[in-house]
């Protein structure tokens, strides 16, 4: 039963994808379209191999980009946790300002970062920071504060002190919670580095994508787009490995159960 | 050497309120070296809060802790403390479970798990030493988390209904196995319940609480002769005594 339910949900999701690119093709193909506007996936791929050199540097530019922007973003966002949710004044202070970052339109703060910060890559690791740092500084932020208490005060009544406190049982309980905000922010990144990209920038995937735009070949900007897709993919199940190797008792399943 | 008339743990005439709410009224018990006492009362009567105030996890309002003849209000570290929950860490193998006392003591991981690992055997944990606490029964889980109170202090231990979770048949497994080590474990021991059979069973002593805001409605000895086994429960003595508390209550 269980293998039947893998299948189907590997195989019916692939089925459905390519029935809609074989819907796509028969479009593009007859004519109705012309390719400027909506290119067949088969020149897609041509596209994509014909560029490879100029799309891969490209691409090489904004994985970095996305590496930098979320790497920081993890390292901040778990100081910031720490501090909010050990200092309890802190929280209050610093919340409305937490949710305040993500009601400003990216759109809207990229450009006036490249005036603040050029032209060069600081700008897009900012943007990359700031679309990353909310949703792993909340998850974090809410496994810390839903920790069990009767937990906690089971480790104050054997003396441990609050370094202990969060190695042994906040971390740890918090974790499931972290690995679901890095996956959101994972998801995310590169495309915030696009954006950084696009509204302003000397090289990247977002560069490529626009000047692609502007001379219409539409077909290297739909290439780029399933580099992006893919590269994020990628990302995510990446973290998914680190998230399966490092908490392998989510794993674990009733079938594992043994009575007396 | 301390002085061995002074009782193990002395807790005299506590009270406590949480705002409005008076929980413990008046409240003194004693315990003696290798003593087995129970603490029976209505669930909600206060005697998890009484538990929190001898482990030093809040502070009575009026009254003393002594324990050992020097005074322990608001003190936490001196007496291991088990909850009805398990609260083993989900993510911590068995044997990483057990040895977090002796961690949180100073000692080195590899340490802690050598001294943990040799009370596997007695506390029927032996071969589960990495599976997690998922993969345990209600009853072994019990049991790990009462080698882990042991590990923390094993000459005082405070029980809150170490049992109260499983089902009749394991519960009486479980007293059965704890009244067969505790001769073994040379602990004195305060006992959560609020199953009547399972104190007069366990017990050296019993202290039957009132309705909340707590007071002391009595207190008497379980003259029961020791070893028990399952015959006791329908034994003269046994019935005797059940009969007096049912009475009271």
């Amino acid at each position: 039963m269980k293998k039947i339910k893998k299948i189907s949900n590997i195989i019916l999701p692939v089925f459905f994808i390519v029935i809609l690119i074989a819907i796509w093709e028969s479009v593009s193909g007859s004519g109705l379209v012309q390719p400027f506007i909506l290119p067949a996936p088969t020149l897609i791929l041509y596209s994509l191999i014909m560029n490879f050199k100029a799309i891969g540097g490209n691409t090489l530019i904004t994985l970095f980009e996305t590496a930098a922007g979320f790497l920081i973003s993890v390292i901040i966002s778990i100081i910031a946790a720490l501090v909010m949710d050990s200092i309890a004044i802190v929280k209050k202070i610093l919340n409305p300002l937490l949710i305040a970052t993500q009601t400003i339109p990216i759109i809207i703060l990229a450009p006036l970062f490249i005036i603040w910060f050029g032209y060069g890559y600081l700008p897009k690791i900012i943007i990359v920071i700031l679309i990353c740092f909310f949703p792993i500084t909340v998850s974090l932020l809410q496994g810390f504060a839903t920790v069990d208490k009767e937990l906690l005060n089971l480790l104050k009544s054997m003396g441990a002190n609050r370094t202990q406190i969060y190695k042994i049982v906040k971390f740890p309980s918090a974790m499931p919670g972290f690995f679901s905000g890095i996956k959101i922010a994972a998801t995310y990144s590169i495309m915030g580095a696009t954006i950084g990209e696009w509204v302003g920038g000397k090289n990247g995937l977002g560069v490529y994508m626009i000047r692609a735009k502007q001379s219409f070949s539409t077909d290297k900007v739909f290439a780029a787009i399933i580099v992006i897709t893919v590269l994020s993919i990628f990302f995510l199940k990446i973290i998914e490995l680190i998230e399966k190797k490092y908490m392998p008792w989510i794993q674990i399943s009733k079938e594992e159960y043994y009575e007396e | 050497m301390k002085d061995k008339i002074k009782p193990v743990i002395e807790v005299t005439n506590i009270k406590k309120s949480f705002g409005d709410l008076h929980t413990i009224k008046d409240v003194s018990l004693i315990l003696e070296k290798n003593q087995f006492v129970s603490i029976v009362g209505p669930s909600g009567c206060g005697k998890s809060t009484l538990f929190d105030i001898i482990s030093g996890l809040e502070k009575p309002d009026i009254g003393k802790v002594l324990i050992e003849g020097e005074i322990y209000n608001g003190k936490t570290g001196r007496v291991s403390y088990m909850h009805q929950k398990d609260l083993l860490l989900p993510w911590n193998t068995i044997i990483n479970n057990v040895s977090i006392p002796l961690m949180l003591k100073g000692l080195k991981k590899r340490e802690s798990q050598i001294k943990a690992r040799k009370y596997f055997p007695l506390f029927g944990l032996e071969g589960f030493e990495n599976h997690f606490p998922a993969q345990l029964s209600g009853g072994m889980r019990q049991r790990a988390a009462l080698l882990r109170t042991y590990l923390f202090a094993n000459d005082i231990m405070l029980l809150d209904e170490p049992f109260g979770s499983l089902d009749a048949i394991n519960k009486r497994k479980m007293q059965l196995w704890l009244l067969g080590i505790l001769k073994d474990l040379k602990s004195s021991i305060l006992f959560i319940t609020h199953d009547i059979d399972e104190a007069i069973f366990l017990s050296d002593k019993i202290y039957l609480l009132s309705e909340r805001p707590a007071v002391v409605k009595t207190s008497f000895n379980v003259d029961i002769g020791r070893p028990r086994s399952n015959r006791t429960f329908t034994s003269v003595e046994f019935n005797k005594i059940k009969r007096k508390i049912l009475t009271l209550l």
